[in-house]
Parts: C-alpha cells; structure tokens; sequence
C-alpha cells in the first residue's frame, strides 16, 4: 500500500507552558484534499512547520510521503511544498530570481520551463522581472505558492493561503490548487473561511488547544453535527401542532423546521398549506461547515 | 509533475549570498574601502613619528596590511550576520530552512560568502592603497593563509550572532562589544611587543591578534609572534568557531522553533 501523503503519530510540541501539540495523530492519504481546521493558537501552524522542518516535535513522529522529517529530512522536504501564512520575501531579487533561487536550494538547477511555466500559470510573467518589492500584495501571495511548487512536491500545504485576500485572487487561486489536486497532488489546507473548506475539502480535522477533535469526511461531519433548517415566516396563524417536534420559534412569526432530506420540505409546507396557515416567507438553508466548527468547538470547550 | 533526482542547493545558497553583497557592493565593499582609507589617512599622518613599527618598515606601510586585515574580519562578520538576522526578521529565513539543506551545506555557504565578501573588501584595500603606499609582499602565501582564516573566522562568528541576536540590536551590541573591540585591539595600528607586558599577555588571548600579525608577517617577514604559531592558533580558533556554528545549526537553536 502507498505511504500516507502525511503521517502524524502522537505528535507532541510545547512553548514554554503553551502545549501547542497534546499528542495528535493523524494521517492524509494520498490524493487527498484535507482540511485542517480550528481557531487561532489550536495548533495547526504547529504542525505544518514540523512538516516542513521548521519547528522540532518534543516527541512523537512525522513523516511526508513515508519520509520521517527529522532522520530522513531531505526526502521529506522535497516532498512537501508549504505556503506559509505570513507574507515574507527577499527584497534583494526579482520575481524569476526569487524562484530560481528557491528551485536552486532544491538543488534543480536546469528548472526554467518549469519555472517559466508556474509563471504563466499564476499571472506573474508580466512580473518575472520585477522587483519583489514592488508587488502588490497578492502577487506576493501567488509568488509564494510558486515557490512552494518549484520543486513539483506530491504535497503541498497552504496555511491560511486567503487571510486578507481579494475575492479574485481567491477564485483563481482555488481553480488553481483544484487543479493541482486533480492532477494528483495532495493537499492539506487550514483557512479560517469554512465555506471554502466545506467546498474544497473531502476530508477535515478540527484542532483545539493542540488536539484533534474531529475527524472525519466532510459529508459524515455535516451529517452528524449540521442539518438543512427550512425557516418560514406565518401570517395570521401558528405552527400546526403535527409540525411542532423539534421546530423552533424564531419571534416575528418566523419559524425554524429541520428538515433532514430536501423531500420533507415539500412535506412541510403541504401541511402548512392543508392547516391553512399563510406563508408570508420562506427560505432553506443547506448544512454548514460553520455549524459543525461551532458546535465541536463548544462540545470541547464544556469538556 | 514527478520530481526529478535533484542535487546539492549548497551552489545556489552560496551564489545567493554573494550577490546579496554584490548587489549593493557600493555600500558592502566600497564603503568599507573607504573607511579604512580614512583611517590610514588620519593614523597615518598623526601616529607617523610616535609609534616605532618594524625595523625598515614605515608606520604607514606598517598600518597597511593590519588596517587590511581588520576590513577583512570586520566585514566576514558583517556578511553572515547581516544576512542572517535579516532573512529572521523579515520571515525570508523559511525559504532557506524549507529546502532539503544540510546544516553543513547551510553553514558553508554562509561561510564562504563572508570569505569572499572579507577578501573583497581586504583586496579592495590593497587596490586603493597600492599607488600611494608601495609594500612589499615577502612571503605571500602566509598572507593568503591568515586572509583566508581570518575571513572564516569572523564570517562563523557572524553566523552565530546572526542566529543568537533576534533584533537589530542585539546584534550591535555583538558588534559593538565583542567584535570591534577584539578588532581593534587585535593590533592593526600598533606592535604588540611596543605594549607593557600585562597588556601583551591580555592581546595574545585575543585570537584575532594572531590573524593581524600572522598577516602582516605575510609582507614584511616580520612578526610579535612565530608565524606558524599564530596559523595554528587562529585555525584552532575557526574550528572551534565552526563546531559551535555547526552545533547550533543541527539543533536547529533559534532557527528551527
């Protein structure tokens, strides 16, 4: 059987008397598009900079690709593409510098079609010229996705890669990533936006104070802990008592139905319409990744 | 996309580092040039008639090769230590810890880049000063060799102070307190053996002292100390330095969080 793209066993990581990883185990197969998820100081930068090599695990083990990052770190590095969270640059070279560089430290010296090619592919050959300084912010952001691509890992990790980015740039540079993960590679993605996880991600772990609290395929997460909600809004009459179970009074006429299949909905508002009630609005909203963060992250914090 | 077999990013690190000086060789190598000049211009006019340098040796031509080789440590340090702290403070270092880089590779490239950044600076001396100041070169190979493990003396030490200091500060304080002082008191602009004997013993603690006189024996045949014991002792000083450089990058302290 292949290695898991990434394998994580009993991961532990302190700062100081933060606990940043409290033992975290996991493992993203290859192929896979994966969601890392949690709130801020969960741990989920933690673990991408022990893949990459940027931080050293107290204990526990890591690997990319079956390579252990610490005893095997070349094959491991050069399996794995990060795009960190902060954007950081050189300002002492161009854009085509930068990258070669950046393919050059991988130790791929004759790399210009490839480079030339991620060039093209992320809008910066009008750029490859230009200064790093002198780019905008986003075409800081897409520079460092290329150079996190120049040595084409199986695996590529994007931290966050949208935080304070354009609604474009956000668009082209799913299309972009959907398109890698297409072509094979796995990704491992945290973003704070989880409509964008709940879209792109296949399978998803929530982190909290340094442990995963859940994992699982995103349709199972939805299905356990989201549910579609029809919400309707009554004139002149209440809610018909064969409705009551589980609905809830909103105020302002407005009333909240689950309904677990979209066919209930039709059978919802056919026993509003034989009880005579008048619907003055209606809407359905479909499950949400939010819902389940939220309720995950509450469960965990009465635990 | 498969990745293809790759070799060593050493050549690309090491090719990265000297055009960072390169690039703003103006203020990184010309600069410097020009400091030492001045500092031969003023000593040299005023300290002519008062300090007895070596038997048939001006004082100028005296200050020469120990101004030199003060430029040449001064700026190794100022190369891998510059560079280090930047590439930490502006979050640029991730490009350099990413790559499947060795600590050794790592290490040597910074190494080298301070070198050449040092012998630059120590050559542009020379180049500056030769019109005015005619020198002879005795036995040039002792000079290559001090150049050579002077340069990678300084340029190691930068690299740890580039990992150690975390702020702009901190590492000019190293600078100001560690590294000028040992440099300025490494005898460029005196013979040690002109020193009271307690202040001789205290300059022969300092390990570049040996560098300066073991470089100047280099165009005079004349030096305080043997010049086979000051190699000795400056290459035991640079190996000490690089096992420290070395220990610190493997443990990835400061660097690797």
């Amino acid at each position: 059987m292949a290695a898991p793209a990434v394998e994580v066993r009993s991961l532990a990581k302190r700062y100081g008397r933060v606990q940043a990883l409290d033992g975290v185990s996991l493992a993203v197969e290859q192929g896979e598009f994966f969601g890392l998820l949690g709130p801020n100081g969960a741990g989920k930068t933690t673990l991408i900079s022990i893949l990459g090599g940027l931080a050293l695990a107290d204990a526990g083990h890591a690997a990319v690709m079956g390579h252990d990052v610490s005893g095997d770190f070349r094959s491991a590095r050069r399996a794995v593409g990060i795009v960190p969270q902060e954007v950081v640059f050189d300002p002492f070279f161009t854009v085509r510098e930068t990258l070669e560089f950046q393919s050059g430290y991988f130790g791929l010296r004759r790399n210009g079609a490839w480079i030339d090619e991620l060039l093209e592919r992320l809008a910066l050959a009008p750029k490859a010229g230009a200064n790093m300084r002198s780019l905008s912010g986003g075409m800081k952001r897409r520079v460092m996705l290329a150079q996190a691509l120049v040595h084409r890992p199986p695996v590529i990790v994007l931290d966050e890669p949208t935080a304070g980015v354009d609604v474009e740039l956000r668009k082209t540079l799913w299309e972009f990533v959907r398109g890698l993960n297409a072509a094979g590679h796995t990704i491992v993605l945290t973003t704070h936006y989880l409509e964008e996880a709940q879209l792109l991600c296949s399978r998803i772990a929530m982190m909290r104070d340094g442990r995963i609290v859940a994992l699982d395929s995103t349709a199972r997460l939805l299905a356990a802990f989201s549910e579609r909600v029809l919400r309707v809004k009554l004139e002149g009459s209440g809610l018909p008592d064969s409705l009551a179970p589980g609905a809830a009074d909103e105020g302002g006429g407005w009333w909240r139905l689950p309904v677990s299949e979209p066919a209930h909905v039709e059978n919802a508002l056919a026993r509003l319409r034989e009880a005579g009630a008048a619907v003055a609005s209606l809407e359905v909203s479909e499950p949400e990744l939010e819902d389940v963060f939220v309720k995950i992250m509450r469960r965990e914090a009465r635990a | 996309m498969s990745a293809p077999a790759a070799a060593s990013g050493f050549p690309t690190l090491l090719r990265k580092e000297v055009l960072r000086f390169w690039k703003v060789a103006f203020q990184t190598v010309a600069a410097p040039v020009l400091t030492t000049l001045m500092y031969l211009l003023v000593f040299g006019h005023a300290l002519a008639a008062h300090v007895q340098a070596f038997p048939g040796v001006t004082y100028v031509q005296f200050l020469v090769p120990g101004l030199a080789m003060m430029a040449v440590l001064q700026n190794a340090f100022a190369n891998s230590s510059s560079s280090i702290i930047q590439s930490k403070i502006t979050g640029s270092m991730i490009f350099i810890l990413l790559p499947p880089l060795a600590p050794g590779e790592i290490f040597a490239a910074y190494l080298l880049a301070s070198m050449v950044r040092g012998l630059a600076v120590g050559l542009g001396v020379f180049a500056a000063t030769v019109w005015i100041v005619p020198l002879p070169l005795a036995e040039p190979l002792w000079a290559l060799a001090f150049a050579v493990v002077g340069s990678g003396m300084l340029g190691a030490m930068g690299i740890i102070a580039g990992i150690w200091s975390e702020k702009f500060d901190q590492l000019a304080a190293f600078q100001n307190f560690v590294v000028l002082p040992l440099t300025f008191l490494a005898g460029a602009f005196y013979s040690v053996a002109t020193l009271p004997p307690f202040w001789q013993a205290v300059s022969r603690l300092n390990p570049f002292f040996y560098a300066v006189d073991g470089f100047r024996y280099g165009f005079f045949a004349h030096s305080d100390v043997p010049p086979a014991t000051s190699l000795a002792i400056a290459t035991a000083a640079f190996a000490a330095l690089s096992w420290i450089t070395l220990h610190l990058l493997r443990g990835g302290y400061k660097l690797r969080h």
